[in-house]
């Protein structure tokens, strides 16, 4: 036994059992934490079943309660506080839920606790519904009547299908308001916004052309046109859409009638099958990912803050690689090797370790403050004082993060660089070409992977970088996506949303924590789950050209 | 014993080689009879000179690698450099192309020139010298590039790009590399892929493709198993004709078989240079025929 263990130990078994445990530990971190963020953020968008009771409080009134069961706790009693009629006094732990009951404008809040022992029994309506609107949150209750123009559309029949038409029919025009409004008027706005500044500019610089000022006179009035008719078609569309309302019936047995232009969508969960559950859920997955967000963020989807992580990304991919793969084959090729290359080495290597808010900071006073503002001054004077780039934005966002993650490329092309055989680099100069030649025609293509290499390392860090963005142009909310229809179509001075500060502001900055909470391991498991695409895009780029050139590096 | 051979004209790299595979051959020892008949007649003092040496000197940092070297080498003529290892023949064959330029800490005195030409100095376009002066090292090289981009690098490099012309080109200098029937269905395939007899060959061909006037092999064989050896060595006797060839060597049959003239180096010193069959018959210098005749290790 012992000579075993001896000859176990002497093979090296207790460090390969060691190292085998610590990849299994970190294995089973990671993927629990993706379970859990996984859990509970994808639970948020199921339909979960409506439930009915009535609850006794502590003064012995009874309400009717209809809500969603969020949370359960057991608590021990003296938690509760005074004591309590419902609890027999040798009980030790009470149970205690957490009940979603929507409703906030009549209600004032959608969570609420109840204790277990004052519940009374608890059903399942099949015909109560949930109702998401674009304000206030869901609603709960059962519908009543459906009207236009305060006449009921119902005779005695089930309002219900009613409801559901008449809420694609407003949905349509939803629709058409929206693109009204953003498109058309915001194209018009836009392009008013320019004949200003170009007024603006004439006026600066003192022309006084007449031919030009007619022109924009003329361009102003046929947009004043256009402006008009949008406005006058919008105010028809709103018509429309308020005149059909509904009536429903809460909890409480109040009757409220309510405008069918402010629902989002409306369901019986407790009737619903379980293909129609699936559909639902994929419905709302969907939106999340497509749409904007609603409520302060609470509601919603969180396209803009996905579009704007990735757009970020990738422009600070565009800035980071050319600049260090140069500095780079500086340090490497052409600057005498010695102390000084020493020294900015370390620097460099010592940069990658310095607070990400530092750069923050640095992109703000220098970028931001300095560069944009002197970039307002000498191009875009007529809109001052306005800021054009002397302002957080996208284009400073992505330097700042691209200066944050210059050393990982810098290092990993160097190291590259290295590990081209000499023998290669003798082998082109020998047959006549340049340094320079030699560089661009073999060494730099065969140093490719390293690049990619350090591109991962720089958008792996990139992504998930929140600090420095919020001094240099991320926002909680932004009007209007970074790319769009009017030209110049890609809009660097405009400020972005992403992700990772969508997760700290929901989750830390939101007025309504509950129903921020699933949102925040949503958002935090899709930005995950960008970080991991972005990565794997570039892992097999690199893999691609590292398989090109593998035989070259092993001489 | 080894078989005296007969057939002393011709080809006689092929004979030759199956005497030096011997087992019961020192390595470097020479078999005096196999050499070339034909060589025997030859002369430095008839040849046109292509390189010119004086008084070279050459130190890496401190130390001295080449002592006052002068040597006239021939034109369209196969020039070996034989000698132990560190005597300085791969150094004094890189000052030929200005290699050593890319070596840091190494100084030159002395005077080179190519066809009267100078050759040291700041002034000299290195580039334009190396494509007048080709080089082909111990290691084959090739780029990680296709076969064809290989032998087009160094036309490419000078500007041309016209399909054409890189076509008969490469064509021409992988036939002259005799590697042309077994690549030329897959020309585009990566080079990497390549055998190192292969490889070596096409470095050969990649050389020969800008038509420098000299090539310089330094070792060129050292990598290479026996049949590679044998084809390198075939080629460098079709190749000189139209070449002017230094070869440096650690194997002495190589040498005596495929050279016109052989310099012999020790310690940085050009001990003796001379044709190849003098050299190896009727050395002048002790020291040479020690070397030779396997006495010095």
């Amino acid at each position: 036994m012992t000579r075993n263990l001896k000859e176990w130990i002497d093979a090296g078994g207790p460090y390969i059992w060691l190292n085998a445990g610590a990849v299994s530990v970190s294995v089973i971190m990671v993927a629990g934490l993706l379970l859990l963020i996984a859990v509970h953020g994808l639970g948020h968008f199921w339909p979960g079943p409506i439930a009915g009771f009535s609850y006794t409080d502590e003064n012995g009134a009874v309400e009717h309660v209809l809500g969603e069961f969020a949370d359960r706790e057991i608590v021990p009693r003296a938690r509760l506080g005074q004591a309590d009629p419902r609890i027999r006094a040798e009980q030790e732990l009470v149970e205690r839920r957490l009940i979603k009951t929507g409703n906030r404008d009549f209600l004032g809040i959608d969570f609420r606790w109840v204790l277990g022992a004052g519940m009374g029994n608890v059903t399942f309506p099949t015909d109560v519904m949930a109702v998401e609107r674009r304000e206030w949150g869901n609603l709960y209750g059962y519908l009543v009547a459906v009207k236009r123009a305060g006449k009921s559309l119902v005779n005695d029949t089930d309002p219900w299908p009613v409801l559901r038409r008449q809420i694609e029919e407003t949905g349509a025009v939803f629709d058409t308001i929206r693109h009204v409004e953003r498109d058309l008027i915001g194209a018009a706005n836009y392009r008013m916004e320019r004949l200003r500044l170009e007024e603006r500019g004439l006026e600066l610089n003192h022309v006084d052309d007449a031919q030009k000022r007619a022109r924009i006179h003329g361009e102003r009035t046929g947009l004043k046109v256009e402006y008009e008719r949008h406005t006058g078609r919008l105010v028809e569309l709103y018509a429309r859409l308020n005149e059909a309302t509904y009536v429903i019936r809460l909890a409480d047995g109040s009757e409220h009638e309510l405008p069918i232009a402010k629902i989002v969508r409306a369901y019986r969960p407790n009737e619903m099958p379980l293909p129609g559950k699936l559909g639902f859920y994929a419905l709302k997955l969907w939106e999340f990912m497509a749409d904007e967000p609603r409520e302060a963020n609470t509601e919603g989807g969180i396209f803009p803050a996905i579009f704007g992580t990735v757009l970020m990304v990738m422009i600070m991919a565009v800035l980071v690689t050319p600049f260090g793969v140069m500095a780079a084959v500086y340090l490497r090729e052409y600057a005498k090797q010695g102390t000084l290359t020493r020294l900015i080495r370390i620097a460099v290597n010592n940069l990658a370790g310095v607070p990400s808010v530092v750069y923050g900071m640095f992109g703000l006073g220098f970028f931001v403050y300095f560069l944009g503002g002197s970039i307002d001054a000498a191009f875009f004077a007529e809109s001052l004082p306005a800021p054009t780039f002397g302002t957080p934005g996208l284009l400073w966002a992505s330097l700042t993060l691209a200066l944050l993650t210059v050393p990982v490329v810098i290092v990993s092309t160097e190291e590259g660089l290295t590990r081209v055989p000499r023998a290669i680099r003798e082998g082109s100069l020998a047959l006549g070409a340049t340094k320079a030649e030699t560089l661009w025609r073999t060494v730099l293509p065969m140093t490719a992977s390293a690049m990619m290499t350090g591109l991962i390392l720089a958008v792996a860090r990139a992504a998930g970088e929140v600090a420095p963005l919020m001094l240099v142009g991320v926002v909680k909310l932004a009007p209007s996506l970074a790319l769009d229809g009017n030209a110049p179509f890609l809009h660097l001075d405009r400020k972005f949303m992403h992700l990772g500060f969508h997760i700290y502001d929901v989750g830390f900055q939101s007025p309504n924590v509950e129903a921020a909470r699933p949102l925040v391991y949503a958002s935090a498991l899709l930005l995950v789950f960008i970080v991991v695409v972005l990565n794997l895009t570039a892992i097999r780029i690199r893999n691609r050209l590292r398989q090109k050139y593998r035989a070259a590096e092993q001489n | 014993m080894p078989a005296p051979l007969t057939e002393n004209s011709g080809r006689p790299a092929v004979s030759v080689l199956a005497a030096a595979d011997r087992e019961d051959v020192p390595s470097h020892a020479i078999n005096l009879s196999a050499l070339p008949q034909a060589q025997k007649r030859l002369s430095l003092d008839r040849e046109k000179p292509c390189i010119e040496v004086h008084g070279l000197n050459l130190y890496y940092a401190e130390k001295q690698a080449l002592k006052n070297v002068d040597m006239l080498l021939p034109e369209k003529r196969v020039t070996a450099f034989i000698g132990p290892s560190g005597c300085g023949k791969s150094t004094l064959l890189r000052c030929f192309n200005r290699m050593n330029d890319l070596i840091d800490d190494v100084r030159t005195e002395g005077e080179i020139s190519l066809h009267g030409q100078s050759i040291v100095g700041k002034e000299v376009n290195v580039s334009e010298l190396r494509r007048r002066v080709g080089i082909v090292f111990q290691k084959p090289n090739p780029f990680p590039k296709s076969i064809y981009e290989n032998v087009a690098y160094g036309l490419r490099i000078q500007g041309v790009n016209d399909r054409r012309t890189l076509d008969a080109v490469v064509e021409k200098s992988l036939r002259n590399a005799a590697l042309w029937e077994e690549v030329k269905d897959r020309l585009d395939d990566n080079a990497l892929g390549l055998s190192g007899g292969q490889a070596q060959r096409l470095v050969i061909a990649r050389a020969i493709a800008i038509e420098p006037e000299v090539v310089l092999l330094d070792e060129p064989c050292s990598a290479l198993d026996p049949i590679s050896t044998l084809k390198i060595e075939e080629l460098i006797y079709e190749l000189k004709d139209s070449y002017t060839i230094i070869i440096v060597t650690h194997n002495m049959q190589q040498a005596a078989r495929v050279s016109d003239y052989t310099a012999y180096m020790y310690l940085g010193e050009l001990i003796e240079f001379k044709d190849t069959n003098t050299l190896f018959t009727n050395p002048s210098q002790k020291m040479t025929e020690d070397y030779i005749t396997g006495r010095y290790g």
